[in-house]
């Protein structure tokens, strides 16, 4: 009889930092302590909490240990799984209760505050259960919806439920998904249609798609079959990344075990409705997120968008009406369909409903995924859930919706977060992406980076994308550089409404976003690179230039010998007080590395 | 998958095993499992608990866990029950049958097994 679960995570994030070998070294050291039909290791998804990985949760306590070790494995089974002693130093305990409390407060991973703020719904499943076993997927309630649509609802009463269940597409835009399924599911049965699914997932900085996929694949499988059904396709096809290898290697064995169920192929639960899934691998270009362009990959052609209309809904796939939603808007159909459309209904603000998963990322301390209400305030976010700022840095910005979206400034901190009033303060919810910047991060240098992004993943087809974010790059480039005028605040204003109304698909209508929100919120940081000259962040290294203080210099020479450029020499003026001659740096030698800086006790250079 | 009696039929036979991790569960037996407990014999004590529990179809409503040694080594194997809103029963000097009982009539049938507390063994 089994007693208790050791959870390990087998997320990409603590893949990489060696879970697969902490949970062999578990399985071998309850073998060798005798435990093993007491104590069962079992491979999970995703927890979130990336930055801390690898992780192992041990149920039924909860207790959540984080940056494990193999060496740390021996200690937590002998001390933890036989003694019942929880190894405190490996304890992960930032419950915000009081010191003295900490004997309680360690106690649950649902006690955190990492974990305690969040609602989680499309990752309900990640860190739970194991992803490449269909019955732990079953009996947490799987494929119970569509075992529902199929017996108990007709098409256009599935259809009906996601419409009012208010359901958006959590991919970028947010269109409503009812909408999208109703415009595809006319002439049912007599013609062929297609249910894809998006796992393109291309912003920087976003993995909340193949989180889904590794730790909840079915999920996605039950939702898409669940779509079929309500339009009338018999077919879906899965479009992930290639640099996605584990995503794709648990979606394929988990359409293996759902076809070996008959929950994929004809005669599905007993009724005529037949459904069958493949996945097609993209090879990572940024414009195959794009919907038209998505399809065309599948098509086996090169990945380039088309003119909207005609919509996939009409003219999708191979030419057939199809329906396109992104894994993150799966993974919340099949709880809308079994809890109904008022419970979801219920959760987020007037025309945003349910949750939003992000991915926390750059300046904050618990960099990973969180699941939360919509409307929840950008402060709760990063100041709560994400842990703050680390090294009592200020708050800048932050950027959501990756090169697509815009940087969202300090004072708007406070501001709930759902669709629209992220569009209307300039950026946009895109696929969840959240990167947070301190006064360290020039904005200046930020725009650049998403430009050159967008720039390079620019397909070409279009000539307001090719060329015209090619020249805003040249404009900002030469900002950066020191040769800005002011005139090029306006120039790029223009072009960047040029390129957002003429261009042909998504990407370009979107490019200029990072330019744009950065100007309207950050247009004294261009104005301070161009008029004088200088980074206030100390990024841009053109405006950089380093100097000694002769005075403070005593000479010693640590500045000189760790220039890797050998741009600092001896001068002949010897500072009241000093032995030695004090040093110089020159400026035309120097690379603007700032070696130099921490090498100096004496605090006499200074960056400016 | 023919029918959804198939589907529900997985559904019950696996839930037992994964209800552990929902920690949704009120009430927690404790077992101390120190070195003094493990010496008195608490490891089958333990694991008549998580059995008897799931013979019991106690799953999912009650935790069997583990903790170190509560400082009473002469009356181990320990055993400490907590139920929301109800004072802690400690339990001493247990065997498998004796958790056996403590089950049956304190966890089911809520009536604490007064001749096995501390309080009981201090007083004889």
């Amino acid at each position: 009889m089994i007693r208790a679960h050791v959870l390990c995570c087998g997320g990409t994030g603590c893949t990489s930092s060696g879970s697969p070998k902490i949970q062999d070294a578990f399985v071998s050291e309850i073998e060798k302590n005798g435990l093993t039909d007491e104590i069962k290791v079992v491979q999970t998804g995703c927890f979130g909490l990336c930055a801390l990985g690898p992780v192992v949760i041990i149920y039924p306590d909860g207790t959540f240990y984080s940056n494990v070790t193999v060496e740390d494995v021996s200690e937590i089974v002998s001390e933890h799984l036989l003694k019942g002693r929880i190894v405190e130093r490996l304890v992960y305990n930032d419950t915000g209760a009081a010191e003295e409390n900490a004997e309680e407060a360690h106690a649950s991973l649902n006690d955190t505050i990492f974990y305690k703020s969040q609602h989680r719904l499309a990752l309900r499943n990640c860190g739970v259960i194991n992803p490449e076993n269909i019955d732990e997927y079953i009996a947490m309630d799987g494929y119970a919806a569509l075992g529902k649509v199929l017996t108990e609802m007709t098409p256009d009463e599935v259809i009906q439920t996601i419409l009012d269940s208010g359901l958006r597409g959590r991919g970028g835009a947010g269109f409503p998904t009812g909408m999208k399924w109703k415009f595809a599911s006319g002439n049912r049965g007599n013609v062929q249609k297609y249910v894809c699914c998006n796992a393109d997932e291309g912003d920087p900085g976003a993995f909340m798609d193949r989180s889904i996929l590794e730790g909840d694949p079915h999920a996605l499988i039950e939702a898409m079959a669940i779509a079929g059904y309500a339009i009338g396709a018999n077919q879906g096809y899965v479009y992930v990344r290639a640099e996605y290898p584990i995503a794709v290697k648990r979606l394929q064995i988990a359409i293996d075990q759902a076809k070996e169920y008959g929950l994929l192929g004809k005669n599905i639960f007993g009724t005529d409705f037949e459904f069958d899934l493949g996945i097609r691998l993209g090879a990572g270009a940024f414009v195959c997120g794009e919907e038209t362009a998505l399809m065309t990959s599948i098509e086996g052609k090169r990945g380039e968008p088309r003119p909207r209309p005609p919509f996939p809904a009409v003219k999708g796939l191979f030419d057939r009406p199809t329906v396109l939603n992104n894994v993150e808007t799966y993974a919340n159909i099949p709880q809308i369909i079994l809890k109904g459309a008022d419970w979801f209904n219920s959760i987020g603000t007037e025309k945003s409903k349910g949750t939003k998963v992000f991915a926390l990322g750059g300046k904050i301390k618990n960099t990973g995924l969180v699941e939360v209400p919509m409307g929840t305030t950008l402060r709760h976010i990063i100041e709560e859930i994400g842990g703050g700022i680390p090294n009592g840095k200020k708050f800048k910005a932050a950027q959501t919706g990756g090169p697509s979206g815009g940087c969202i400034p300090a004072h708007l901190i406070d501001t709930p977060i759902d669709y629209d009033n992220l569009l209307e303060i300039g950026s946009m919810m895109g696929s969840g992406g959240l990167i947070v910047m301190d006064e360290d991060n020039c904005m200046v240098d930020i725009a650049r980076f998403f430009l050159d992004f967008t720039v390079d993943e620019s397909c070409g087809k279009c000539t307001p994308c090719r060329v015209g974010t090619k020249r805003l790059l040249e404009i900002l480039d030469k900002i950066i550089s020191g040769n800005g005028e002011l005139e090029d605040l306006d120039r790029m204003e223009e072009l960047a409404n040029y390129i957002k109304s003429a261009s042909l698909c998504g990407l370009g209508q979107t490019a200029p976003n990072p330019v744009l929100s950065t100007l309207r919120y950050f247009r004294e940081e261009y104005i301070a690179h161009i008029v004088d000259k200088k980074c206030p962040a100390g990024v841009c290294k053109s405006l950089l230039s380093f100097t000694i203080d002769a005075d403070k210099c005593i000479g010693c020479g640590m500045c000189a010998k760790n220039c890797p450029a050998s741009a600092i020499s001896r001068t002949d003026y010897i500072a009241p007080g000093h032995k030695l001659a004090s040093f110089t740096i020159d400026s035309a030698k120097c690379v603007k590395c700032g070696a130099c800086m921490p090498t100096c006790k004496f605090k006499a250079i200074s960056k400016g | 998958m023919k029918s959804l009696a198939e589907l529900a039929a997985i559904r019950e036979k696996m839930k037992d095993k994964i209800v552990l991790r929902e920690g949704g569960a009120n009430t927690r037996i404790v077992v101390g499992m120190a070195t003094c407990g493990i010496a008195a014999g608490a490891r089958p004590v333990l694991n008549a608990f998580v059995e008897g529990v799931d013979k019991e179809g106690l799953n999912g409503q009650v935790i069997v866990s583990q903790t170190g040694c509560i400082g009473i080594c002469q009356y181990e194997p320990v055993v400490e029950v907590m139920e929301p809103g109800k004072e802690k029963v400690t339990y001493v000097k247990m065997t498998a049958e004796k958790a056996e009982k403590v089950l049956k009539e304190h966890i089911k049938g809520g009536k604490v097994v007064q001749e096995y507390t501390i309080a009981n063994a201090k007083n004889a």
